[in-house]
């Protein structure tokens, strides 16, 4: 019974909702609301959970002096400094605002966040640039209009093209609109079709991978 | 003097080049921090000199200005902002200037964020521009914020039936039923437009899949340069068109500037970014080029070993 009413339930909820889809009646809208609820629900549970299982790998690396436990106290800094920043625990420090108007709220958001996020993201140009230069190699012909198709979109920016950027942004655009566009359906269909198979799958009970070790 | 200074690191940036093709013909390998300082020089410089080129509309950014343009005024339009701080630089340009071309049109605006990141972002977009730009617009009746709300695409769900199942006040907690722009829209499907602005999940592709597709609302995205060949799919039925990374930002700003004299002294993020970025993609070419002469270089050496 430990594995039939999961399997059971699982295949309800899963024919429940695929029908419901094809049911444009009030009712069945309600239910699919109902549980839709129910998922933020538990997706506000999981960022509890999340936060709990953050705080005890944080703790656990700290108490066992592990490699680089030092920055473990600098990120469980950062989570609670936060939240005491963005609560009403501040009013007693003399704060007039709180939430995201708070001072230091904002302040550690515009001027530590922004900064570090933008700087991560902005490395990546380096890194592109190095390995364009390591990887973009005309080894073979896929390889050849791999870098042929790369080169057509970067020079589509380029304004010191004069009249030839017109037919180069033209290709570009050829590019993006077909043969990008027709791999990326291609993608998405299998991806959709996958999906459909595995959903299957789940609901029939033949993969049971939610259930733990089986 | 400004020129001379770029002259000036376009000539280092030039010779600099010259002297690795020159090294590598000789079939030798660069060391990647010689590329990283490359980079840095041709960014810095691009960014400390101001070097700003004239942007061309595109015919997918041009559907997004035009639709905006056309659309009569007082029309509901939602603005998402699904970004992080990592995104910013890239995207808040657009959710910039969608604003301002919203506000100009006199459209109602719906401002609202699946990111818990995007509510500073969102709300710096209200009281950066959206507040000093245009001082007559009054909360409630030509904008409002729904903030941010945990769910994801639950939320998406949600919210395509009824807006008040899943938000039953705004952004600063004065009910729905109490904000005159809420008075006759039920959910998104009331929306004339739609433009999620982002890169990530849940993001414009989640705005698509289950909220324009089935509640038949126009969307336009605006979004980061990496996911934008995802979004190309659904152009032009599902998405009416779309802004694409920085290019995508610049392209709709001087679209802006080309319209409406007002916006002439308007901050410009995306057109003083596309400087630097374009010169960093000469560079990157520059460097795909002398990689591939030291390949062939390296592969003829060895055959005649």
């Amino acid at each position: 019974m430990k594995r039939e009413i999961p399997l059971l339930i699982v295949f309800v909820a899963g024919c429940f909702m695929a029908i419901q889809f094809f049911v444009p009646h009030a009712s069945s809208e309600y239910v699919y609301e109902f549980v839709m609820d129910w998922t933020i629900i538990i997706g506000v549970f999981a960022m509890a959970l999340g936060i709990w299982s953050f705080v005890k790998v944080s703790l656990n690396k700290i108490n066992r002096r592990q490699e680089n436990w030092q920055y473990s106290i600098v990120a469980m800094a950062g989570l609670f400094g936060m939240i005491v920043f963005g609560s009403s625990i501040m009013k007693l420090f003399g704060a007039t605002q709180v939430g995201l108007e708070s001072y230091m709220f904002k302040h550690f958001f515009d001027y530590v966040i922004i900064p570090l996020h933008a700087t991560t993201f902005s490395l990546l140009a380096f890194y592109i640039a190095s390995a364009a230069f390591r990887a973009f190699k005309a080894h073979s012909l896929m390889a050849t209009v791999l870098l042929v198709s790369a080169l057509i979109i970067m020079l589509r920016f380029n304004p010191f093209l004069g009249p030839v950027g017109e037919y180069v942004g033209d290709g570009a655009a050829w590019i993006l609109n077909y043969p990008n566009m027709a791999a990326k359906r291609a993608i998405g269909i299998g991806i959709g079709l996958g999906m459909v198979a595995t959903a299957l799958k789940v609901i029939l009970g033949i993969e049971r991978g939610y259930m733990g070790s089986d | 003097m400004t020129n001379i200074g770029l002259y000036f690191s376009i000539g280092i940036i030039v010779i600099g080049l010259l002297a690795i093709l020159r090294y590598s013909l000789k079939g030798k390998d660069i060391d990647r921090r010689i590329i990283f300082l490359f980079m840095f020089i041709t960014v810095a410089s691009s960014l400390l000199f101001k070097m700003e080129f004239p942007e061309k509309p595109t015919l997918i950014v041009k559907k997004v200005f035009n639709k905006i343009e056309n659309l009569p005024e007082g029309s509901r339009i939602l603005i998402s902002f699904d970004f992080d701080p990592a995104m910013k630089p890239e995207v808040m340009p657009m959710a910039n200037a969608f604003v301002r071309h919203c506000m100009v049109k006199k459209h109602k605006l719906y401002i609202m964020t699946l990111w818990a990141t995007g509510q500073a972002l969102m709300l710096e977009s209200i009281e950066e521009v959206l507040k000093p730009e245009f001082p007559d617009a009054v909360y409630g009746e030509d904008y409002t914020s729904l903030g941010f709300k945990a769910g994801g695409v639950g939320v998406l769900n949600v919210i395509i039936t009824d807006f008040r199942k899943m938000y039953a006040t705004d952004e600063h907690g004065t009910p729905l039923d109490e904000i005159p722009l809420f008075a006759e829209v039920t959910s998104a499907k009331d929306m004339d437009l739609i433009l999620p602005i982002g890169g990530g999940a849940p993001g414009p592709k989640e705005w698509i899949l289950f909220v324009g597709d089935p509640g038949k609302v126009p969307i336009a995205p605006g979004l980061a340069a990496v996911v934008a060949p995802l979004i190309y799919p659904y152009y032009p039925k599902q998405a009416i068109g779309l802004l694409g990374g920085v290019k995508g930002a610049a392209e709709y700003e001087s679209e802006l500037l080309r319209n409406y004299d007002q916006f002439k002294d308007m901050d410009t993020p995306a057109l003083s970014m596309m400087g630097p970025q374009t010169m960093a993609h000469i560079v990157i070419i520059a460097f795909i080029i002398i990689g591939n002469i030291t390949y062939f270089r390296k592969r003829r050496m060895n055959d005649n070993a």
